[in-house]
């Protein structure tokens, strides 16, 4: 079905039913019990569950795929919502105007930046990226203050043209009078679900991009691509010519980078410069190895999992901390508390850099090669209940 | 007129004349054998031929076209392909996948944006590299995974994937170097089942002299750089000058 | 003329440490291959090294004295430096004016200290596997680095004086002739000068003139050969990343009073050596070196106002413009050699 097959299907539905249903999913905890503190089902976090996911995605088609590791994707986002603030401030708040120049514009960049990175591989290629984001970061913050409003960064104000701006259309970013930053908030007994336009708008377009993800992982172009990052040398004395693949898969991705741009400044109206920063390069990198690189599910994985932690890591505090381990004796408790407390509250990128280097080191293939091996392994101790004398045949 | 016509063709690095002056023909429809002690140059001469250097003198014309100066893909979309020394094939694709890459490469040239097509709806290829696979014995193999073969099949992959692009000119480096007597022998069967089924030229650069001899039809022996002599296997084997310049030392 | 003095000046300091960083990056990746992302972290630790010093030399203690006393009527407490307690009033003062130069000493063995542990615990795992791989894990470790001495310290710049003789600038001009207050330096920015060529001298120095950095070499040319030679090239190895690691912590030892230090100052000036390395051309010294420095003055060139006037905003992209123009016509980088980190 939709020229795809069995395996690809299942996952595909089981990723629109948890992205639609999201906000029960995630909002598992009563709203006064105590771990309500664990919930993850408010709009602004699952806007940013979606909208990393797609950027994560999009970078999996480069990275995953090719192997050429960007470090400067975050230009590309920083494009996307410039793009879309300045469709709000000449034309008006609906998002239909910026989405698409927000595609085509980061489609550009993606374009010239690439045709001069891709001239080099390996290292050479991860370091032109760098210094082509971080000059775009760089020009975003002096020269082009016309066009991007420098540190302030840009937003609509009120002598803004607006050209299509009707008397009775809404004054935050919206889709045909849709407005993204209104929620249905519904009560089932003690929980609270609340059901966000902005995110389903996220949602249904991330639906939409994993699906072109997978038909892209499952195509002859997908298949080129993985050949180039398996055997170069192969790949030329085949007769075919790497260059318009990496570049095409770059531009690509850079589109993706593009989109989740555009979506982010779709919440919020706003753009700066700091979102071009490499820093954001390097977070969308951590990511897409965390969930696991090369894999259709593992950037989806990896953005949920980053930005769920990163949300609940800053809301424990050391007052939380005591109330948990409250059953130790005293000094113990203390003892304990202090163990932790580097790693929590503002000291969840300390956290994370650990992981990182831990996923990196031990398992490369991130969490998807984790469960993976979870699986196996489960999969291996029942075997070997039901059938004890038979052994693996050695490879 | 041969299908692989080398003129005049001299290469330096530095100070040291890698090539100087080869003149080589190689005939349609023929095996040729080009042999020679360790740094006579075959590794250079055949590097030139598929474009991945380019000489500082002479010509060579495939096919009636010039060759230099263009690209190794651009060479290979010639007619020329090239099996390694290293078998170099896709280690983190399936088999049917290694296989269906040169398929694409030959209907669709060196670059086609299809990107949301599904690879297995393309009948046509899945169809010939599944009829190449089962040229090569390597059916039951399909979805392995390519890097977890044993060498021999890795070698017969290479080639079959080689052939898979119906070459004009298929250049073998020392296809055999590093293998058991068993894969060895497996491989001049094979060689010789392609040469007598398809029409294909073949030039091959070998050490191993059971395997040029009993493939070649015509062979040119290198040294120094520079051609020695050029003729059928009988008499090689007893011209004087060889067994001096090369079998003499090996044998 | 006189601007353009000026401009060579103040592009000295930049570059110096342009240069220190790119040099440990060249040798580290020239010897073992690895492309360290953490390197500016070094940098940073170097720079924390300054700092730590500075706040350990004044710590005190308090006494009460009894002749002086606060608005209410309270005996005053006086807080008094256990160093000037020690070592009496002039050389105490004097030693913790002196901190950042004294940070030197205390730096080289921490800083070698750092570098094994980091070889020894992480880098070695990684010397088989991609440079990707090589790339995200040390990126980790940078963001480690970073967040622990942000947990110590904070997130907020620290001032780390220099001492007092250096302060004030020194008049350049009157001495080739110009007018007074023409060109002005900072004294410290130009024992910063010295001091980088002292240590970039030294490095060479070891390289070129001892049996070590003479296998050292022989090994960044050519690995292989040197392992087969039955030398133990892997010790020799941990010990130049040692020393490329105090070298980086020099570099910021020294930087600590021109911008005061912050947790996230080794990214800034990693990007743009990473920038300088390949512009110099990958595992070339003599290229780090120069590419440093000529990277620091066209920079220093770029921001004056007659050019900027010109070309608006071309300080801030200068360095990665160049690097891109060289990477592409000049792959190798400047001083590259053959053969290294070509696919």
């Amino acid at each position: 079905m939709l020229g795809l097959n069995k395996k690809d299907m299942t996952l595909l539905i089981v990723v629109t039913i948890l992205t639609l249903s999201a906000p029960f999913i995630l909002n598992p905890f009563p709203t006064d019990s105590a771990m309500a503190q664990f919930n993850a089902g408010y709009p602004d976090l699952m806007q940013r569950f979606a909208i990393f996911g797609i950027f994560a995605i999009g970078f999996n088609l480069l990275f995953g795929l090719t192997g050429y590791l960007s470090f400067g994707h975050a230009a590309f986002l920083g494009v996307g919502s410039y793009s879309v603030v300045w469709m709000y401030k000449l034309l008006d708040y609906n998002v239909i105007w910026g989405l698409p120049l927000a595609i085509v514009t980061s489609g550009i960049f993606a374009l010239l930046i690439g045709f001069v990175s891709m001239r080099r591989s390996g290292i050479y290629f991860s370091i032109l990226t760098l210094a082509f984001a971080q000059m775009s970061f760089n020009l975003a913050y002096s020269v082009l203050t016309p066009i991007t409003n420098g540190e302030t960064g840009l937003q609509v104000y009120n002598n803004d043209p607006q050209v299509l701006m009707g008397a009775n259309e809404a004054s935050s970013p919206h889709l045909f009078g849709l407005v993204m930053n209104s929620s249905a908030k519904v009560g089932v007994g003690a929980w609270e679900f609340t059901f966000n336009n902005g995110y389903y708008f996220c949602g249904v377009i991330a639906i939409l991009v994993f699906y072109l993800s997978i038909r892209i992982f499952r195509s002859p172009f997908g298949m080129m691509l993985r050949a180039i990052k398996s055997n170069q040398t192969r790949m030329a004395y085949t007769g075919l010519n790497p260059r318009p693949y990496t570049l095409a898969a770059f531009v690509i991705s850079g589109m993706y980078a593009g989109l989740a741009g555009g979506l982010l400044a779709s919440m919020d109206p706003l753009a700066g410069a700091e979102r071009m920063q490499w820093t954001a390069s390097g977070e969308v990198v951590l990511m897409t190895i965390l969930g696991g690189a090369g894999t259709l599910m593992g950037p989806v994985l990896g953005a949920g999992f980053i930005k769920y932690f990163e949300n609940i890591f800053s809301k424990i505090n050391d007052t939380v901390l005591h109330n948990w381990f409250a059953f130790l004796p005293d000094g113990l408790e203390d003892f304990v508390v202090f163990l932790i407390h580097p790693f929590i509250g503002k000291g969840w990128h300390l956290t994370l850099g650990i992981l990182f280097m831990l996923v990196v080191t031990f398992l490369p293939g991130g969490l998807v090669e984790g469960g993976q091996r979870i699986a196996a392994m489960i999969k291996r101790t029942k075997e070997d209940e039901d059938t004890p004398a038979k052994t693996e045949p050695a490879e | 007129m041969g299908i692989l016509e080398v003129k005049d063709v001299g290469k330096r690095f530095g100070g040291l004349q890698a090539l100087g002056d080869v003149n080589l023909s190689v005939a349609e429809n023929t095996v040729h054998a080009i042999i020679g002690p360790n740094g006579a140059g075959k590794s250079t001469l055949l590097n030139v031929l598929v474009g991945k250097l380019i000489p500082d003198t002479g010509s060579v014309m495939f096919d009636g076209q010039s060759v230099l100066g263009r690209k190794p893909y651009e060479i290979n979309q010639m007619g020329i392909s090239r099996v390694f020394q290293t078998p170099e094939i896709f280690i983190d694709l399936s088999v049917l996948e290694n296989m269906m890459i040169p398929c694409f490469a030959k209907r669709d040239g060196s670059f086609r944006m299809h990107a949301i097509e599904n690879m297995h709806d393309e009948k046509d290829i899945v169809e010939k590299a599944e009829s190449m696979l089962e040229d090569m014995n390597m059916a039951d193999k399909r979805e392995m995974h390519a890097g977890s073969m044993s060498r021999g099949d890795k070698r017969r992959l290479e080639i079959g994937m080689c052939l898979a692009q119906e070459p004009r000119l298929l250049l073998l480096d020392e296809p055999t170097a590093g293998m058991a007597r068993a894969d060895t022998n497996n491989t001049i069967d094979l060689l010789k089942q392609i040469k007598d089924e398809r029409d294909i030229t073949i030039a091959i650069i070998e050490h191993d002299m059971h395997v040029v001899f009993s493939l070649a039809e015509r062979i040119t022996v290198l040294a120094q750089g520079t051609p020695l002599v050029e003729d059928t296997p009988e008499n090689i084997k007893g011209h004087p000058k060889v067994r001096e310049a090369y079998l003499g030392e090996s044998a | 003329m006189d601007a353009i003095i000026l401009q060579i000046l103040n592009g000295l300091d930049k570059g110096s440490a342009y240069a220190l960083i790119a040099l440990g990056l060249t040798l580290i990746f020239g010897t073992l291959g690895v492309v360290n992302f953490a390197h500016g972290a070094l940098f940073m630790i170097g720079a924390f090294c300054a700092v730590t010093l500075s706040k350990l030399l004044n710590l005190s203690f308090e006494t009460i004295d009894p002749t002086q006393t606060d608005f209410l009527g309270n005996p005053l407490k006086v807080k008094t430096p256990y160093v000037i307690e020690w070592f009496g009033m002039d050389t105490g003062s004097a030693i913790i004016d002196w901190a950042v130069p004294l940070a030197i000493l205390f730096s080289i063995p921490i800083m070698i200290c750092v570098g094994f542990i980091m070889e020894r615990g992480l880098i070695k795992h990684f010397y088989k596997r991609e440079h990707a791989d090589q790339i995200l894990v040390t990126f980790g470790l940078a963001i480690v680095l970073q967040e622990v001495i942000k947990y110590f310290y904070g997130a907020n710049p620290i001032p780390t004086p220099a001492p007092d003789v250096f302060k004030g600038s020194f008049d350049f001009g009157t001495m080739l002739g110009f007018d007074p207050n023409v060109i002005i330096y900072p004294y410290w920015r130009l024992v910063y000068f010295f001091f980088s060529a002292v240590v970039i001298g030294g490095v060479f120095a070891f390289l070129q003139f001892t049996t070590f950095g003479m296998v050292v070499r022989a090994g960044m040319a050519d690995r292989e050969t040197v392992g087969l030679l039955g030398i133990n090239i892997d010790k020799r190895f941990t010990i130049m990343f040692g020393v490329a690691a105090a070298v980086a912590g020099l570099a910021g030892v020294m930087y600590a009073p021109i911008n005061s230090p912050n947790y996230h100052m080794g990214m800034d000036f990693l990007v743009l050596s990473f920038v300088v390395v390949v512009v110099g051309g990958m595992g070339s010294l003599p290229g780090a070196v120069l590419a440093g420095f000529l990277l620091g003055i066209l920079e220093s060139f770029a921001s004056m106002n007659e050019i900027k006037s010109l070309i608006p905003g071309i300080d801030q992209i200068i360095i990665y413009v160049v690097a891109i123009i060289i990477l592409l016509t000049r792959p190798r980088g400047l001083m590259g050699r053959k053969g290294v980190m070509e696919e």
